[in-house]
């Protein structure tokens, strides 16, 4: 039975030996320090769970041969993590974060890329009434829900989606708190899926959303196509200065890459369900 | 209720589509978490052993360090690890933030003390005792720690199973660590963690088969041989 055992921690060492070998190929490609060899995009939830990434990255890498990691946090997180230099490039949704970001020397340039609109969701039932009466008035249908009060949402989060819902109850000149106001500080997913099962409004963006779209039996979109509801992205590169370890060519890759006339019109024929999510819109050269 | 059940079929279906992403994933958790464990033995046992058969000033108090991290939560330990080693951190140059090794790295840290703790709680009550007989039997320095580690052997195996099952089973530490990178750091616990946020629940309960599934076989393999040994004593 001795002979059993030592036989079996053999086996677990070769197994891990082998294993960690076998983990290397792979795990050396993460390694390369300072290498043209990949770079970290932090961008915001909605591009990943949208699923637009998965399907335009595959070019990059493929034209650039640079591997790229997506973090995908919430845009305050993001920006962040550009402050820090923690990242090379930023694919982000919060337009005034986004011009202090360069303004303090944080980022290269901010390029536009594309755009969608947010949407106001909200149970069927609608107790706040916005559909007939605010259907299209972003900063009306808010006052409404605060009126009777009825259950809002809020990301909490920092995020894109979280700066323009903030900057809506301003419009509607409203602080929001109390009890119906409920604070998740989580990502757009989860926090569409806590609307759903408590059944009260929220903000979010058409792209989650319309991902999404199966899993929410209980919501629908009570407010659209306020022009307060648009939703631009930005690219902005890192600005070197930050740290040395900051992949500046691959970032500025990415930029002239994302912008680039083909990549537009890749981003502008991803649809879901037949519906085009993003409208590409970089200025071109 | 109905999507309770379509999300099991689903899972069903996913599994044995035998999808190359999620295949990778599950690799990647295995190599993950085992090679953290192997790392948190290599330390967490000869330590173990010697803190517990040796008496010092300040031993209750080196126990009660070990227990309390016994329970660190894993976000906290996440959390650290990802401050030490951000480009702008200590460890910044040496690239390893969102990578596999900064997941073995933090689990590691997360999984020692388990080990540690367990083989120290059963070396100070037990150990004692092997040391003495050892040493009647005129035993030498080195083959008295073979003999401990021989006699611990089975606690050793639940310590490595437990240390295991923690590693494989938590998503904090990997989550901030390792970002949940496709391809290249997503593992099972955060590939389940996102999915949920997603409300993709079907995708979810699959992954969460499949990570049952494996802790059962591991459990069972380990269980095998060390009950195995204890069949034979009762002979």
């Amino acid at each position: 039975m001795k002979k059993k055992l030592s036989v079996l921690v053999i086996v677990l060492f070769v197994c891990t030996i082998a294993l960690s070998t076998l983990g290397c190929t792979p795990a050396k490609k993460d390694l390369e320090p300072g290498s043209n060899g990949e770079i970290i995009l932090a961008t915001t939830t909605s591009t990943q769970d949208s699923g637009l990434l998965e399907v335009i990255l595959p070019d990059f890498e493929a034209q650039t041969g640079i591997a790229v990691k997506v973090v995908a946090v919430g845009t305050g997180k993001a920006m962040e993590m550009g402050k820090a230099g923690e990242a090379d490039v930023l694919l982000v949704h919060a337009r005034s974060q986004e011009d202090q970001f360069i303004a303090d020397g944080y980022g290269v340039e901010r390029f536009d890329v594309m755009y969608n609109d947010f949407v106001v969701m909200g149970p069927k039932e609608d107790p706040a009434k916005i559909k007939t009466t605010a259907a299209a008035d972003a900063a009306k249908a808010f006052t409404a829900i605060a009126a009777v009060p009825s259950t809002f949402v809020s990301r909490d989060d920092k995020s894109g989606t979280n700066t323009k819902e903030l900057a809506i109850w301003k419009a509607a000149n409203i602080t929001p708190a109390g009890d119906w106001y409920i604070k998740t500080g989580t990502g757009m997913g989860e926090t569409l899926t806590v609307t759903n099962e408590k059944l009260g409004y929220t903000l979010a963006d058409r792209a989650t959303y319309a991902n999404m779209k199966d899993t929410m039996a209980n919501l629908e979109i009570v407010c659209e196509g306020d022009e307060m509801l648009s939703n631009p992205y930005g690219v902005i590169a890192v600005s070197p200065t930050i740290n040395d370890q900051i992949n500046a060519e691959g970032a500025q890759a990415f930029v002239d890459w994302i912008i680039s006339p083909e990549t537009q019109e890749l981003i502008g024929s991803y649809e879901i369900n037949g519906d085009p999510l993003f409208t590409p819109n970089a200025a071109q050269k | 209720m109905d999507y309770i059940l379509n999300g099991f079929v689903e899972a069903f279906r996913l599994i044995f589509s035998f999808d190359p992403e999620i295949i990778q994933i599950v690799f990647l958790s295995l190599f993950v978490s085992f090679s953290s464990t192997i790392y948190g033995a290599l330390i967490g046992v000869p330590f173990g052993i010697l803190l517990g058969i040796n008496n010092f000033k300040g031993k209750k108090m080196v126990s009660r360090f070990l227990y309390t991290f016994m329970s660190f939560p894993p976000v906290i330990i996440g959390l650290f690890t990802a401050l030490f080693l951000a480009r702008s951190g200590p460890f910044g140059q040496f690239q390893l933030m969102y990578t596999s090794t900064a997941m073995i790295i933090a689990q590691t840290i997360l999984v020692t003390p388990v080990i540690m703790g367990i083989v120290f709680n059963h070396a100070s009550t037990s150990g004692y005792e092997v040391v003495q007989t050892g040493k009647t039997l005129g035993a030498q320095r080195w083959n008295i720690l073979i003999l401990l580690v021989l006699e611990l052997k089975g606690v050793i195996m639940i310590a490595l199973v437990t240390g295991f099952g923690r590693a494989i089973s938590e998503v904090g530490a990997v989550m901030i660590v390792g970002g949940n990178i496709r391809g290249f750091t997503r593992v099972m616990t955060t590939f389940i963690a996102m999915n949920n946020n997603m409300g993709q629940y079907s995708v979810s309960i699959a992954m969460g088969l499949i990570l049952m599934t494996i802790s059962f076989i591991t459990n069972s393999i380990l269980y095998h041989f060390i009950i195995g040994d204890q069949n034979e004593y009762r002979d």
